[in-house]
């Protein structure tokens, strides 16, 4: 009797992770050849999946892409080491790619060459794929003489009338760049005084594009590419916003790339590296320049559009992998009051 | 002979659940301490942790304060009020348990961007919380016998001190209880302070391991959490006191609807105010995000999947947790000594860690020790069991505490084995009781993020996982159809809860 009933407690057991098992969606099996690749994918679900369809069309390579932020990409990737199970990791940001630079192997020259050396890991670990750039966006209206500089927007006219997105990994990326070019003394410095100038915080870029367009604040601290998403949806007649590009050299005018990196324990390098290889295609460069007016950072690309010379901007000079101390750039947003309250 | 064999089988069940709750504490210990000892105890004094510290426990015993008393006036307006309609009442006030806390976050602020911070996460947390404190409260009220209140009243005392010397000393242990979960709760959730961008412990140890690239960081401020979740786990059992549990004997007397028009105005009034922010602001801007953009077409497909997804995922998780807690729990009631306990008290030890802690020890531990389920269900379900293992201990710990040990006695004395009388007749008796751990466990799983975001097998996606991702775009339009589901199939549970919550009070 009692035997029984232990053995039923195993069948319960068995049962529910058998049940399990079914649940879970079409995982796939370990494959030794090179038929698919992972990708950990710190660009959303939204943004690239039609993308990775396209390589699966064109290559016959399955993609099994693992969505997520990319910082936690990076932070996932880390605490897997060398057992981790992806083989390219896609961030959107150059700090994420910086931070596990140490996992990732050296590509390939034919990958580098293609790309201005600026836009990829000195180390030649990862490399750029597309740029966007930091801009003040601003509603002429409200703001005939927009500032071309950072320091400009200290100026106490644009007291409570600067908009900015205090969680946003880019103004995050901005501010870390602002360390590395003045200095942590210099860069608390003008934060301090950022701060003082009482900047409207919002949840998010897109938010304070549309407080910029709509009257709200007359400046905001943004990327290029949000003016011409809202002008892409809504018409060129609904936007008066535009977009104010900074002096050269300015930190303000930071440029961020989303780039690839292959993991060195990758258990599929050859279609690793195809996938990596169809980032910097055609294909991709179209993607990109039609769905986010992103730069395409491939030599001799045709640019979206609209945009100004990538080369003509003056964009700091900054080594970008430089860019993953994003904690101490967080505590010392903390520290001002510009992150928390 | 047989019997000590089942003893012994259970005995080893309950070790091997508690040492699975306590696999985080293996990633903690190697993580923190991967820089050496000094640079841990650097990390610990600085001026910035004990800030933390503070901010933390201020805001943990703020949302506890305010719980306490909301919880225990929806538990007095469903049970002594007078109001008609009990099972709908108690339904109506569990429902804040259906809806997450990163989705009431979104909804205050996108309605109102102005809260946030501490008072956003104190409103939400407050709000999410206090059915924590109502349903074990409400359970107590109903078995509060009316003649100690009518003896007070003839020897001349008044209804406030009725109230302070008669009615509240014997709700001290149901409170403390609910408080305990609710303090951990508070400290433990990551969701609303992040959306509230309010600096607590969960918001920098998130931040440690996700812009930081700093574990080290992260699992030390977790092992301060941890010590402040024993502190308070600790408190608990002082407040609470020595146990009255199982009082058998004399019938209760069943109270008399009393329609008092001054309280029936009261506690109308009161239940609105309550359940208008608890439940109407998530409800109304979730569904306000959705008529917002009526001209995108919603993939119901996909709605459909992640709310099956999700709906599995919660099942055997729920499944899993039960089995696992059963052997724990009946240790802990029906056997002496102190390694019977052991188990009980092992599940408790990891119950304040923050999900993304134990998200980032299971992805640790999990692709070090059991590589071929990493990025599978079963080391997903694995992660939830081990956040959840402790409530689903404490709620089965109470039903078995209520089922008299003498029938297993005589079940015994008729020859069955530890087995047999188990099956047969404590888990019949304790059942409501394990149905309504069960169900409070979906209900969590549900809704549980952090594990489910690192864990999930590549590709799959549930409703929370879905939320989380439009959320964090802002494409608030198309959070709306996940967020409807996700309150729909988190409503299930919760009835079933309520409605357990009220026929185990009507029956006593």
């Amino acid at each position: 009797m009692k035997k029984i009933h232990i053995r039923s407690i195993a069948v319960i057991a068995t049962v529910s992770l058998i049940l399990g098992a079914c649940g879970g969606t079409n995982s796939s099996s370990e494959s030794t050849n090179d038929s698919s690749v992972t990708v950990y994918s710190g660009r959303s679900e939204e943004l690239v999946k039609d993308l990775y369809a396209a390589f699966t069309a064109e290559t016959g390579i399955t993609v099994d892409a693992r969505y997520g932020d990319s910082g936690e990409m990076a932070s996932l990737l880390l605490t897997e080491g060398s057992a981790s199970p992806a083989d390219v990791f896609f961030s959107q940001d150059a700090g994420a790619l910086g931070a596990v630079e140490a996992s990732l192997a050296q590509l390939p020259e034919s990958i580098l060459s293609k790309v201005d050396a600026k836009y990829s890991a000195t180390s030649g670990k990862w490399v750029g794929v597309s740029g966007r750039v930091r801009v003040v966006v601003y509603n002429p209206t409200l703001a005939s003489n927009p500032p071309a500089t950072i320091d400009g927007l200290l100026d106490s006219q644009w007291s409570g009338k600067i908009g900015f997105a205090p969680t946003n990994a880019s103004w995050q990326s901005f501010v870390t760049a602002l360390r590395v070019l003045r200095g942590e003394n210099g860069a608390e410095k003008w934060l301090t005084a950022f701060a003082a100038n009482k900047p409207v915080p919002f949840e998010k870029n897109g938010a304070v594009r549309d407080a910029v367009n709509s009257g709200q604040v007359s400046l905001g601290l943004v990327n290029h590419y949000y003016l011409f998403e809202k002008i892409a949806a809504e018409g060129a007649d609904a936007v008066v916003a535009q977009n104010q590009y900074m002096a050269s050299g300015d930190p303000g005018g930071l440029v961020n790339v989303a780039g690839a990196g292959i993991l060195s324990s990758a258990p599929h390098k050859n279609s690793a590296q195809k996938f990596v290889e169809f980032l910097q295609s055609d294909t991709a460069a179209e993607y990109f320049r039609t769905k986010t007016w992103e730069y395409i950072l491939t030599s001799g690309a045709t640019q979206a559009e609209g945009l100004p010379g990538l080369d003509s901007l003056g964009a700091p000079s900054i080594d970008l992998s430089d860019l993953k101390s994003l904690d101490v750039t967080q505590e010392m947003l903390q520290k001002v009051g510009l992150l928390t309250k | 002979m047989q019997r000590t064999r089942g003893i012994l089988a259970l005995l080893s069940l309950a070790f091997i659940a508690a040492f699975i709750t306590l696999i985080p504490l293996w990633y903690l210990g190697v993580q923190s301490l991967s820089q050496g000892f000094q640079s841990f105890i650097d990390e610990l004094f600085q001026d910035r942790t004990l800030s933390l510290i503070i901010r933390s426990l201020t805001l943990a015993v703020s949302v506890t304060c305010a719980s306490v008393i909301i919880g225990t006036f929806a538990g007095w307006v469903v049970t002594m009020s007078g109001l008609p309609g009990r099972l709908f009442l108690t339904i109506a006030f569990s429902l804040p348990l259906a809806i997450p806390s990163y989705l009431s976050a979104f909804a205050w602020i996108s309605w109102q961007p102005g809260i946030s911070g501490f008072l956003g996460a104190f409103i939400v947390l407050t709000f999410a919380c206090f059915p924590y404190v109502m349903l074990p409260v409400s359970a107590a009220m109903s078995r509060l016998d009316p003649i100690h209140e009518e003896i007070a009243r003839t020897m001349g005392r008044s209804q406030g001190a009725i109230v302070r010397e008669v009615v509240l000393p014997q709700l001290r242990r149901p409170i403390a209880a609910g408080a305990l979960l609710v303090a951990l709760y508070s400290l433990s959730d990551f969701g609303a302070v992040a959306a509230m961008r309010h600096e607590v412990f969960t918001w920098v140890i998130y931040g440690a391991y996700r812009a930081g690239f700093n574990p080290t960081r992260a699992a030390t401020l977790s092992v301060v959490l941890l010590a402040a979740a024993l502190a308070l786990t600790f408190a608990e059992t002082v407040v609470r006191g020595r146990g009255n549990a199982a009082k058998g004997g004399a019938a209760i007397r069943r109270r008399g609807r009393t329609s008092n028009r001054r309280t029936s105005f009261v506690a109308i009034a009161g239940s609105c105010l309550v359940l208008l922010p608890a439940v109407g602001v998530p409800v109304v801007n979730v569904i306000a995000w959705m008529s917002r953009d009526t001209t995108r077409n919603i993939e119901w497909s996909s709605v459909w999947n992640a709310s099956g997804q999700s709906f599995v995922n919660g099942l055997v998780t729920a499944l899993v947790t039960l089995l696992l807690a059963l052997p724990v729990a009946w240790c802990a009631v029906r056997m002496r000594g102190v390694v019977a306990v052991i188990p009980e008290r092992a599940t408790y030890i990891t119950h304040a860690l923050p999900g993304i802690v134990v998200a980032i020890s299971v992805v640790y531990v999990g692709i070090r020790a059991a590589r071929p389920w990493y990025q599978e269900l079963p080391l997903l379900i694995f992660g939830q069991v081990i956040i959840f293992l402790p409530v689903m201990v404490a709620s089965i710990r109470a039903a078995l505490e209520k089922t008299p040990a003498t029938l297993e006695d005589v079940a015994h004395s008729l020859g069955s084995g530890t087995m047999t009388t188990l099956f047969r007749v404590t888990i019949p008796i304790a059942l409501p009781g394990l149905l309504a751990g069960t169900a409070l466990t979906m209900l969590a799983a549900v809704k549980e993020l952090p594990v489910t975001l690192l864990l999930r097998p590549t590709g799959m996606d549930t409703l929370s996982t879905r939320i989380w991702d439009f959320s964090a775009l802002s494409d608030y339009a198309a959070v709306g159809p996940y967020a409807v589901a996700m309150l729909v199939l988190a409503a299930v549970p919760t009835a079933l809860l309520g409605a357990l919550s009220v026929t185990r009070q009507e029956k006593q």
